[in-house]
């Protein structure tokens, strides 16, 4: 049903903690904004392609990720081009290519519980100011198991319409279904009190 | 995830039902204008709805809870993007504006009563959508190094249809809350209080 873009595999990128790699994602981000000269950016563009070979997920799964951003390299060296000069253009431009391919490859690398527990875990320095890291899990996995839920009311509302005979308002599907997720939340909500969740 | 007293299980309910449906309006295939002629995804929409009819706080949980799916790999993005790349990249300030212009949108008619006028609704949506630019632009602009005029110009393309969907989410949110009187945020704040008080 739903997945990450996790791609399996056994080497030392896939087996770092997901705590750490997130560590090291947040740490290389901010590196990257000081990365100003083409030598540096160059640097970090190796440290980042010696990353994914060593990960060994693809370039099928590589381009996934980037693929996004085809359009926007181009407007951005147009833009940058026209307003500076070549080399900020090419600096500028990399520079965002490399912090979101870094951060991609920890998508690629990790599994999608792995991620979440590391957030679970991070969260709990937050428990003083109220934060409760089990609810938030249970809050994850209610909204994952309740996307088909929604997926499936937007079907069969859709179903109907057409039954109805191809109405073209918009707002007669959008209206029910904001009514059905209501209404799917106030069940869901009526069982977790069954199961003394407020006690 | 509750600021100091715990969230009860019908607002964890609501939150998560929530971050499912701004998921769903980001499936390819779930929102269609004019027949099957235009495919536009609507995703932009969820967090106005969101605050309109969760309220402030809850509203503002809900898409950060959807953040948080996205954030674990999950292509729950418009056009199917997820991972943590999304939040190394250019649009990731409007992604922080989504949190914000829930807490804005449900403030507003929060304080508009227990049944919310349309007009109140609107001013909320309209107000919910221009915040998402206001933090939304300048970021992009620190991000791609394109300056804020530059970036201000190429985003006013967005800003028509930004408009229509707060129009249309605002009708909907009105249409629902018609359809569902709990669909308010006071009147259902309104109603814990009763509860709580024959209790």
């Amino acid at each position: 049903m739903l997945t990450g873009a996790y791609v399996p595999g056994r080497s030392v990128v896939h087996r770092a903690p997901a705590g750490a790699k997130l560590a090291v994602l947040a740490v290389a981000c901010t590196a990257l904004v000081f990365a100003r000269t083409p030598l540096w950016v160059g640097v970090a563009g190796a440290v980042v392609v010696a990353l994914y070979v060593l990960a060994r997920v693809g370039r099928r799964a590589a381009w996934g990720q980037l693929r996004p951003l085809r359009w926007l390299v181009v407007v951005l060296m147009v833009i940058q081009v026209l307003v500076a000069d070549l080399p900020t253009a090419v600096t500028l431009t990399a520079r965002l290519v490399l912090a979101v391919a870094l951060a991609a490859l920890v998508t690629l690398t990790t599994r999608t519980t792995d991620l979440m527990a590391a957030l679970e875990r991070g969260l709990r320095p937050f428990r003083r100011l109220g934060v409760d890291p089990a609810r938030v899990s249970l809050l994850m996995s209610l909204a994952l198991r309740s996307v088909p839920v929604v997926a499936g009311i937007a079907g069969r509302i859709r179903e109907a319409r057409w039954a109805r005979g191809r109405e073209r308002s918009v707002r007669a599907f959008a209206v029910p279904l904001v009514v059905g997720v209501l209404r799917h939340a106030d069940a869901m909500g009526e069982a977790l009190q069954a199961r003394g969740l407020d006690d | 995830m509750a600021g100091r007293s715990r969230l009860p299980a019908g607002d964890l309910a609501r939150i998560a039902a929530f971050a499912a449906f701004i998921a769903v309006l980001g499936l390819p295939g779930s929102f269609h204008l004019f027949g099957n002629a235009v495919p536009v995804t609507l995703q932009s929409m969820g967090p106005l709805l969101a605050g309109a009819i969760l309220g402030s706080r809850r509203g503002a949980l809900s898409v950060l809870l959807f953040l948080g799916l996205v954030a674990a790999g999950l292509p729950l993005l418009a056009g199917g993007r997820g991972g943590l790349g999304v939040f190394a990249g250019p649009s990731v300030g409007y992604l922080i504006g989504f949190v914000v212009s829930a807490f804005l949108v449900g403030l507003i008619v929060e304080r508009s009563g227990r049944r919310p006028g349309v007009h109140w609704v609107l001013v909320a949506c309209l107000a919910g959508s221009a915040a998402t630019l206001a933090i939304g632009i300048p970021v992009q602009s620190a991000v791609t190094g394109v300056p804020l005029a530059e970036t201000f110009q190429l985003s006013l393309a967005f800003v028509p249809g930004d408009a229509a969907k707060a129009v249309f989410a605002a009708l909907v949110a009105s249409g629902a809350q018609r359809a569902y009187p709990d669909a308010a945020p006071a009147a259902r704040l309104d109603r814990a209080e009763d509860r709580a008080d024959r209790a």
